[in-house]
């Protein structure tokens, strides 16, 4: 693998390979005191955020130095990309300067794909840490170990993405991994925040929450931006449904919610949340919630990919 | 000056090759045994003649954005696309909201001399959709200005649309509408459709388009006033145009180069080259835009040439200027798509590259007749030659071309801009 | 502990020797030492093994490792490295099933099924049960 910029078009058996690399990562680590694999010593991992995100870029910050690689992390403040160079100048400035991996994260859908052709000639390989609104390949990744294992295998699997499905990259993500790996997925969103096109996508699509509930095994939360609402000016024009309030009565997981649920079922978000809207805080807080089991998942998920990208000879891209 | 002889040229590609001869600037001759004496010899080798291409929307970025394209650079792709007069649209840099800008254009065209070169004038000032920029001293100037266009944006005040059809009747001149409606493609960066939803780029509904030609057409109709759509990208906006036609609205449109070959496709590598607005649009599009330009819904070609320079295209996505350039490419795109199957013959392509945008427009001695006594602006086509599209290689300053690469065929043999040749086998002739 | 892949089996059938002639348990484990090799970027991607420590872990214990074929040492570098990450052993030794010399590093096994001369070019495959439905040396 020479880049990681969608789980669109990604061969299952690639993401089997390395779901099952970060089990054996996790495994491994497990109780150790020394958390340190020397595997991608001396080569350079460079982080490359143009949005904030502290919660993704210190997990593959950790990831990469739990791997012993030099991680170098870049934000839109603090560096020239504040003073306007542009994402093709600073990328390449940085593959010059010796980066074997580029980590982005960027606002503009696509920017992951447009980064791999400028540094197609340095060789430099190119991780998707979230692009606007189209994929969030690694998001998808940790989703599925997680649920792998809460739920033993995902094959047969009915998971039920929840919430502003229009706007998220995770759900796109999680959308072609899950369906990859074989599982069953149910989009629930109210019909302004479904994408334009979504009955082709290998999904069952609903606007009922609780008529799902009863035969899922997993719920998985999507952020809901405030700027989405009312009369917000944000992407689109805002207005995509009336209130938080009416949101959360049709859409929020409550706590009579998850009554619905099977016992088994899992419940997850990406975070970060938006408690008493989309999720309610005793649901967050509940066992059946795999919240900080996706963090910690994270971490060895994103090890597993550096070590797919970058401990192995040269591919030509 | 040199009379010209074209030897052996098939008018409209039609029948045995014959001679044609221009004098003083006026089809002179036509037939088998013209006057050679002194004349200066174009060899047709049985190629098609046409009279000379209009387009209707052209960016020349002059003043403003020289960085990518000039007066003089734009009349030299003109002329090497086929094209004897070209109307550049108001968005430069100051706008083209005032005589002094379009008398600048005019003149700064006329002292290229390869093109004839028509300044559209903006409809609102500063093209801010405020209030009516001054139509009548434009159109009274010396740049005599006929077509007004806030191209870029669309007029979408229904009032301020209204007063200046309105107002355009008074001084024949037409309207050119940008039709997007503005609430609809807040932060719209591609067709919208399943391919960019999943590519997570942000849509531009058909609605945007549709639903703003169709209120025009009804305040054109009852105003009494011309209305033209530019760059028709929707099925939708067809069935729209054919209706209002039907009912005797006077509303003309044209389509562009890329909408009638290229669709959403194009956006999966995320390379902006692909971007532009109104987006590509889906095939089923595609195929109804060929449908309306041969029966006629869809009056005419117009380049929508947009030079933009590297760094506003080799960006990410949603950085990315929309344009392409599309003066030096028009013909082979219009043969490719329009031509080869079947859809058009030669004297479709003149109705729709030469005689509708210069009756549109209102241009006395453009897209006339091929028949003695007429004014020589011509093109020699080679219709069987291909060439390979390159960006660098065009007479722009930009290269955003999103055909680079491909193998289109139709040729321009020459140029001839009222009996002297602009542009011959490739090459600008100063 | 057995390295894997075939040094895992071999450990483990070891251990069940050591029980039937001496009587005493020897705890087992596994000990995957791909991301400590030196030589990842000279192929494809290796998938991971699995390591479990034996019960009780590595501190203070005699811990030997076991590999089917002892060649260049790299491998065995490779496992002191991943060890020494999971405790302090009092000593380590080593036990392989074949050594068929050109070391490349200074490492000596303590126990030898057979040394087994060979050349550079050629090929020792061990089989075993569990992997290829018998046990047997192959020398190509």
């Amino acid at each position: 693998m020479k880049h990681l910029l969608s789980t669109d078009g990604l061969d299952p058996a690639t993401a089997v390979a390395i779901l099952d690399t970060a089990d054996n990562l996790k495994r491994t680590l497990l109780g150790r005191e020394v958390r340190k694999l020397p595997t991608l010593r001396g080569r350079t991992v460079v982080t490359m955020f143009y949005e904030n995100s502290t919660r993704t870029r210190v997990s593959f910050e950790i990831a990469g130095k739990w791997m012993s690689a030099d991680v170098i992390n870049v934000s839109a403040s603090g560096s020239s990309v504040g003073k306007g160079e542009s994402l093709r100048d600073t990328a390449l400035t940085l593959a010059a300067a010796g980066a074997d991996c580029v980590i982005v994260r960027h606002p503009a859908s696509g920017a992951a794909h447009r980064l791999a052709d400028w540094l197609a000639e340095a060789g430099t390989s190119v991780v998707n840490a979230g692009d606007g609104m189209h994929e969030h390949p690694t998001q998808a990744l940790l989703d599925a170990a997680t649920l792998r294992e809460r739920l033993g295998t995902l094959e047969g699997r009915r998971i039920a993405i929840v919430g502003d499905v229009l706007h998220s990259r995770v759900a796109r993500s999680n959308v072609h991994l899950l369906h990859a790996l074989g599982a069953d997925v149910v989009l629930v969103a109210p019909p302004t925040l479904l994408p334009a096109g979504v009955r082709t996508w290998p999904v069952s699509v609903s606007h009922e929450l609780d008529a799902e509930l009863p035969a899922v095994d997993a719920v998985m939360l999507l952020r809901v931006q405030a700027e989405r609402m009312t009369s917000g000016s944000g992407g689109g024009g805002g207005n995509f449904f009336p209130s938080a309030r009416e949101y959360s009565i049709a859409y929020g997981l409550n706590d009579n919610r998850l009554r619905l649920m099977p016992e088994h079922a899992v419940v997850l978000h990406p975070g970060p949340m938006l408690r008493g809207m989309e999720i309610a805080s005793a649901v967050a807080d509940s066992p059946r919630a795999a919240i900080t089991d996706q963090v910690r998942n994270g971490v060895h998920v994103r090890m597993a990919v550096l070590y797919h990208l970058l401990a192995h000879e040269e591919e030509t891209a | 000056m040199t009379p010209l002889l074209f030897e052996g040229v098939r008018p409209y590609g039609e029948g045995s090759p014959v001679d044609v001869l221009v004098r003083d600037g006026v089809i002179a001759q036509i037939g088998a045994d013209v006057e050679r004496e002194g004349a200066e010899v174009v060899r047709g080798g049985g190629g098609v003649l046409l009279p000379g291409f209009v387009d209707l929307h052209t960016h020349l970025r002059e003043p403003g954005r020289e960085d990518t394209e000039t007066i003089a650079t734009g009349s030299a792709a003109a002329a090497l696309g086929g094209y004897t007069a070209v109307f550049a649209m108001a968005n430069t840099d100051p706008v083209a909201d005032n005589a002094v800008v379009v008398e600048h254009v005019w003149r700064r065209g006329r002292e290229v001399g390869l093109v004839d070169v028509h300044p559209v004038g903006a409809v609102t000032v500063g093209l801010r959709g405020e209030r009516l920029a001054e139509l009548g001293t434009m159109a009274n100037s010396q740049a005599g200005v006929r077509v007004f266009s806030d191209d870029g944006h669309c007029v979408h005040d229904p009032l301020l649309m209204r007063r200046a059809l309105e107002y355009s009747t008074s001084l024949d001149v037409v309207i050119a509408q940008h039709a997007e409606e503005p609430r609809l493609t807040v932060g719209a960066q591609a067709h919208e459709g399943a391919r960019a939803a999943r590519l997570g780029l942000q849509g531009w509904p058909a609605a945007a388009e549709e639903s703003i030609v169709a209120r025009d057409c009804l305040l054109a109709e009852h105003a009494g006033a011309r209305l033209h759509v530019c760059h028709v990208s929707t099925a939708g906006t067809v069935d729209v145009l054919r209706w209002a036609k039907e009912r005797g609205t006077r509303v003309s449109a044209e389509v562009t180069p890329h909408h009638l070959l290229l669709t959403d496709e194009r956006l999966e590598t995320y390379d902006p080259v692909n971007k532009v607005n109104p987006p590509l649009r889906a095939e089923t599009d595609v195929a109804a835009l060929r449908e309306a330009l041969a029966s006629g819904v869809v009056d005419c070609v117009a380049t929508d040439h947009a030079p933009h320079a590297v760094q506003d295209k080799d960006c990410e996505w949603s950085a990315a200027r929309p344009g392409m350039l599309g003066l030096q490419t028009a013909l082979s795109v219009v043969v490719e798509t329009m031509v080869r199957t079947g859809l058009l013959d030669w004297r479709g392509v003149a109705r729709v590259l030469s005689e509708r945008p210069a009756e549109i427009a209102g241009l006395p001695d453009q897209g006339r007749p091929i028949a003695v006594g007429e004014p020589a602006n011509l093109v020699l086509v080679d219709p069987d030659a291909t060439w390979t599209v390159r960006g660098r290689e065009l007479a722009s300053v930009a290269g955003n071309t999103p055909f680079e690469g491909l193998e289109l065929p139709g040729v321009v043999t020459a140029t001839v801009l009222r009996g002297r040749v602009t542009a011959e086998r490739g090459r600008i002739r100063a | 502990m057995g390295i894997p892949s075939r040094g895992a089996p071999l450990a483990r059938r070891l251990a069940a020797r050591i029980a039937e002639f001496s009587g005493v348990r020897v705890p087992t484990g596994t000990l995957d030492v791909t991301l400590y090799r030196d030589d990842l970027r000279r192929g494809p991607t290796r998938p991971l093994e699995a390591t479990a420590l034996p019960d009780g872990g590595v501190d203070d214990r005699l811990v030997v490792l076991v590999d089917d074929v002892l060649f260049s040492g790299r491998t065995v570098r490779a496992a002191l490295d991943a060890l020494r990450d999971h405790g302090r052993p009092r000593a380590v030794q080593l036990a392989v099933l074949v050594d068929r010399g050109h070391r490349e590093l200074p490492i000596r096994a303590d126990y030898v099924g057979k040394n087994v001369p060979t050349s550079r070019s050629e090929d020792v495959s061990v089989l075993l049960e569990e992997f290829d439905d018998r046990d047997g040396v192959v020398l190509r």
